[in-house]
């Protein structure tokens, strides 16, 4: 078990490597001559107006309230999923309830327009 | 056992070199400092070999969109088929300049192009190249290769927020609603080969497969082919790098090799999900039977996985050559409207399926061949509804315009006259 965790930890040590190697050598071979004009965000043409980091639609947040729902339940519903030939019939059917709640709050979701992208 | 240079070419011929350096040097080392020499030796193959391949990748790519539009594509670096336009690209990213706007994060900026690589490589760790070639078959595979794909997101996020262009977080925001919408459907549609295999493991799932699941769950298989367009942001999901909305989206304050990161990141994921779809649904390494072959097994099986890999590959490429992009909100409701319905559907009506006796006591074939049907009176019911509400709607439209009256419909007839 341990041993299966080592290769994925190996694995997230070097992996840096790849992307950070083709960096900097482009860092090395290109050149670097940084000025006021260049560096000024890009607009299409024109300067910016204000600051960038401002507030944003709260749709987005309505998204990730419903995501966070169905994802919490994905975790639930793996295990059961893996180990479903042993389970008993109660307990499958309780699995079937479970569902059904989430679809019913699908439902509320949708019928209180939280899934409208406007 | 020694070593010995003809047993080793043959060992690596036959895709055994691993258990061959295995029993080399299992009496002159220590076992976990082999393991350890091994694990390193296995990664920079793997990923080595996804650098060079993306190279691959991008020519053909272009090369298949270009015949799709009826072009050449490229053809003059390299000979006739253009074959080093890619190589002269990457030669041309490398010795670009790396501009860093004014006002960026510096560490959100420099970070993200790092950690979008390294998630795409990371998810390889669990994919079954062939019987026994496996980074590692974790007992969780598909939750592992879930959670490191929704870190992409944070990635997406990261560059985004750390360009301090405006253009660059709108196109953040949207991947991210996006690609955190679609995962649902492919986390649900990834429930149902787990359900009738009774394993996380990727190996496990391949071993499963009597029957390739695409033929036994292909409601299943198609949720998780859309869903894994919109993750890898690819057309018609490419809102995220809109070119005509909001420029290239969340990479566009990177140049240099940084925007290269994301490109190679893109086409890695890209080729991640053939993968998986080759794995979980087309019988990875599985092929008639020949992979089970006493000495021939491994190269055969080697050898099927990656034709499958690239048929799915091929298949992501045709559908971009095909489809326009689509709106963002007809996306969303695509996706939370259809998409997860209908796979939680799917994954209730499969695991009541699989709980009733006669079918789990049923034969493989036959076990398959009721799940598809199933899964196509499933797949059926939900368009005959969505025909059924569109239909309503057209209707409801065109007694609208009846009440209209008639006469503004005359007065358009005339001026186009």
């Amino acid at each position: 078990m341990l041993t299966d965790w080592q290769f994925i930890g190996i694995f997230l040590v070097l992996s840096p490597v790849f992307p950070l190697a083709p960096v900097v050598i482009n860092r090395l071979l290109g050149p670097q001559k940084p000025n006021p004009l260049k560096n000024q965000t890009y607009e299409c043409g024109i300067e910016t107006v204000g600051d960038t980091w401002i507030q944003f639609k709260v749709q987005y947040y309505i998204y990730a309230l419903v995501f966070v729902v169905f994802d919490v339940e994905s975790v639930f519903l793996f295990p059961i999923a893996a180990a479903y030939d042993q389970l008993t019939l109660f307990a499958a059917f309780e699995v079937v309830v479970f569902v059904l709640i989430l679809v019913v709050g699908l439902g509320y979701a949708w019928s209180k327009g939280a899934l409208e992208w406007t | 056992m020694s070593f010995n240079l003809i047993d080793f070419l043959r060992s690596l011929v036959q895709l055994t070199v691993f258990d061959y350096l295995r029993a080399v040097w299992a009496d002159s080392m220590a076992p976990w400092l082999i393991e350890a020499i091994l694990d390193i030796a296995g990664i920079l193959i793997v990923s080595t070999f996804l650098l060079l391949i993306v190279i691959f990748l991008i020519w053909l790519e272009r090369k298949i969109i270009a015949r799709i539009q009826d072009r050449i594509g490229p053809n003059r670096v390299g000979g006739r088929f253009g074959l080093l336009q890619t190589v002269a690209d990457v030669i041309k990213l490398l010795v670009k300049e790396q501009i860093t706007p004014a006002g960026a994060d510096f560490l959100a900026y420099n970070l993200a192009p790092l950690l979008t690589v390294m998630t795409s490589l990371l998810l390889w760790a669990v994919i079954p190249f062939a019987d026994g070639i496996i980074g590692v078959d974790l007992n969780i595979g598909v939750f592992y290769i879930l959670s490191i794909s929704s870190a992409s997101v944070v990635t997406i996020l990261l560059a985004g927020w750390g360009s301090n262009n405006k253009y660059a977080l709108l196109g953040a925001f949207r991947s991210v609603a996006q690609l955190v919408s679609y995962e649902i459907p492919m986390v649900l549609s990834l429930i149902v080969p787990i359900l009738l295999a009774h394993t996380m493991t990727l190996q496990g799932l391949v071993l499963a497969q009597i029957v390739p699941y695409l033929l036994v769950v292909p409601l299943s298989a198609i949720i998780f082919f859309i869903s894994a367009l919109a993750e890898t942001g690819r057309t018609p999901f490419d809102l995220l790098e809109a070119e005509s909305e909001i420029v290239a989206g969340f990479h566009i304050e990177y140049s240099g090799m940084k925007f290269g990161m994301f490109f190679l990141a893109e086409f890695i994921s890209t080729l991640f999900m053939s993968a998986l779809f080759a794995t979980i649904y087309l019988g990875g390494w599985r092929f008639f039977g020949l992979e089970s072959l006493e000495t021939w097994g491994r190269p055969i099986g080697f050898i099927a996985f990656f034709v499958k890999m690239f048929a799915v590959y091929f298949v992501f490429v045709w559908i971009r050559g095909t489809l326009p992009r689509v709106r963002i909100d007809q996306m969303m409701d695509l996706n939370w409207k259809f998409l997860v319905p209908l796979s939680l559907v799917l994954v209730l009506v499969v695991a009541i399926v699989e709980k009733l006796s006669f079918v789990t006591n049923s034969g493989p074939y036959l076990h398959a061949a009721i799940h598809l049907v199933l899964n196509l009176a499933v797949g059926l019911g939900a368009l005959e509804i969505l025909r059924w509400r569109g239909r309503r709607e057209r209707t409801a439209y065109e007694s609208a315009r009846e009440l209209e009256g008639l006469e503004s419909d005359e007065l358009v007839a005339e001026a186009a006259h």
